[in-house]
């Protein structure tokens, strides 16, 4: 929605100029700053997840962030506190209901999504003000971004960081392998939850600027694309949070010079980066056929957790 | 609301229409809904709720009929994502970029449709998102239920074989059970399923339908067939218990009536007490009970 209507500044091809004229607005200072400590912080706990293969949690933590803002502007709260408040909660809510094994676990996570969906339509119901209706929650926007809304980010994002280079060897290896890491006495349940309370804290900033639709474009698709051009921890942690920054900040620039939604080019830029990292580890393969495929899949997952289906 | 509850809405034509589609739909879900849970598929339930969004604002972006955004962009994306993983079961991760980037293409059809068209339809995203079934015309209702009443009765024909290649998928393929046929079938299933449910509840909600009773079935019994049966019943009641409560109460709109009953029904299967462990389902199901 955000600038359609209204005519799109023109892009001319002077760079210096074209960037002089977008800072030359203060929310669009406010917009890449908070852009970019959300592409930090989203990169750095979606590693995890894409490590820990808990992609669908984070889609729901990420989907709860629309009640959360819904709720907040019915009661007349600001949208941020909103955010975080309900973000957390369901982090809460899953880390203490998990453990009937995964088939129970995704039932869960998908029962408690809708329902938090459902209620933050509930409240966009109720509330009739909200002018441009759901979907600038949904689908992100980055006007009217303010510098106290950057600082609140800021905190947010740094103590994230900070509690997760704390706990990053050990939750690394109890991702890796919680058994061994179990056996060593490592405590993984901690971690996992410490982990989800992290991930809802990060999906809340993410939900401000992709909308809560669209965290994945953020928290996901970077940490894949790194994960599938290098293995070696270090080297993709850092190429993640490149390409989180990268497509944040194209994709602000491109939607301040045109009437698309921001959610759409962030997903966009980095999707296309995730489709070439596919495309070039493919061409390697067919250069180095000999090499024996190292990629992990889930099969092997998915076919025990069928078997304890019945259980 | 001075009239009594069980005469007054049966006589409006349009609750008669969403209680008709609701209900197939509500089934069908909740068959489709059982074998996702089973399969652990449920995220791909996810996607496919999130494409029928895209398929929609696509369609009517492009003057389409809406229904046929919807019925080609998640049968298409269902089967996509069959080939994407082994033996039809896709990658969490795969599943997640992928579906991230339709829903931006989402929101760029939905840009595109509210700035060429004008406002006549400026709603229509919303609609989309969280469904509007009490806006279901009376022809829509009976392709709806026909379209519902095919996915369950397809459901149930592979109910047996699918439950098989479910729970043991090499021994199921050993005895010549088609497995690979039988994940993308049942993947085009669910894609059918999403794009129905999202005329009733909408694209972001239809994940309630799908994994709420199927969670809630699997919960309270562990004979699969039972679980089956028990799964589409619970969806049944929730959508009806939705459309009533939301009929009573103006201001609720309905899909979040119906997503309350489905969560409440869930909620309440973490008090009942488990059947008693072990597993003796699967020796059940494998010798044909």
């Amino acid at each position: 929605m955000t600038l359609a209507g209204t005519a799109a500044p023109a892009w001319s091809w002077n760079l210096v100029t074209d960037f002089q004229d977008m800072w030359s607005y203060p929310f669009m200072v406010n917009a890449f700053r908070a852009g970019a400590v959300v592409a930090v912080v989203c990169a750095v706990v979606g590693w995890f997840v894409v490590l820990r293969r808990q992609t669908f949690a984070a889609h729901t933590l990420s989907a709860v962030a629309f009640p959360g803002a819904a709720g907040a502007l019915l009661l007349g709260l600001g949208a941020v506190y909103g955010y975080f408040t309900l973000c957390v909660a369901a982090a809460l809510v899953i880390a203490a209901l998990r453990g009937g094994g995964e088939h129970e676990d995704s039932a869960l996570t998908g029962t408690v999504q809708a329902f938090l969906l459902a209620s933050g339509f509930l409240f966009t119901a109720l509330y009739r003000g909200l002018l441009e209706g759901p979907q600038s929650i949904l689908f992100g926007t980055f006007l009217g971004i303010t510098s106290s809304q950057v600082t609140v980010l800021m905190v947010v994002g740094a103590v994230v960081l900070a509690v997760l280079a704390l706990i990053g060897r050990p939750l690394l290896f109890a991702s890796v392998d919680p058994e061994v890491a179990r056996g060593r006495g490592v405590p993984v349940r901690a971690l996992s939850v410490v982990f989800l309370v992290l991930l809802g804290a990060a999906t809340a900033e993410a939900s401000q600027i992709t909308g809560t639709l669209l965290v994945f474009a953020l928290m996901v698709i970077p940490a894949a694309t790194a994960q599938v051009l290098t293995a070696r921890p270090a080297l993709s942690l850092a190429l993640t949070v490149l390409l989180a920054l990268a497509a944040t900040w194209l994709g602000l620039t491109a939607a301040y010079y045109s009437p698309y939604p921001l959610g759409f080019f962030v997903t966009t830029i980095a999707f296309a980066g995730y489709v070439l990292a596919l495309g070039g580890r493919s061409l390697r393969e067919m250069r180095t056929r000999t090499r024996t495929r190292t990629l992990t899949r889930p099969g092997a997952d998915a076919v025990s957790a069928a078997r304890e289906a019945a259980a | 609301m001075t009239l009594p509850l069980a005469a007054s809405p049966l006589s409006h034509p349009f609750f008669l229409h969403a209680l008709l589609a609701g209900t197939a739909i509500a089934a069908a879900c909740g068959l489709v809904g059982h074998f996702l849970v089973l399969r652990a598929q449920v995220f791909t339930g996810d996607a496919l709720s999130h494409v029928a969004f895209t398929g929609a604002m696509a369609a009517l972006a492009f003057g389409a009929d809406l229904r046929l955004g919807l019925f080609a962009a998640t049968i298409c994306m269902a089967l996509l994502f069959g080939t994407l993983g082994r033996g039809a079961r896709p990658d969490d991760v795969v599943i997640g970029s992928v579906f991230s980037w339709i829903l931006g293409l989402g929101a760029f059809f939905v840009t595109l449709y509210t700035t060429s068209r004008s406002t006549t339809n400026g709603t229509a995203g919303v609609r989309v998102l969280f469904g509007s079934v009490f806006g279901i015309s009376a022809h829509s209702a009976v392709v709806a239920a026909l379209v519902a009443v095919g996915v369950g009765l397809l459901m149930v024909l592979i109910a047996r074989p699918l439950l098989f290649a479910t729970l043991d998928e090499a021994v199921a393929a050993a005895r010549g059970v088609p497995v690979k046929l039988l994940g993308y079938g049942f993947l085009a299933l669910a894609g059918i399923s999403a794009a129905e449910a999202t005329q009733a509840v909408g694209s972001l909600l239809l994940l309630g339908l799908l994994a709420a009773p199927a969670g809630a079935a699997i919960r309270l019994t562990n004979r699969p067939y039972r679980a089956l049966a028990l799964s589409a019943g619970l969806a049944v009641l929730e959508m009806w218990a939705g459309l009533f409560t939301s009929y009573t109460v103006p201001k609720m709109p309905p899909s979040f009536a119906i997503m309350a009953a489905a969560t409440v029904v869930y909620a309440a299967t973490f008090l009942v007490r488990r059947p008693a462990s072990g597993r003796p389902a699967r020796t059940a199901v494998l010798t044909g009970t």
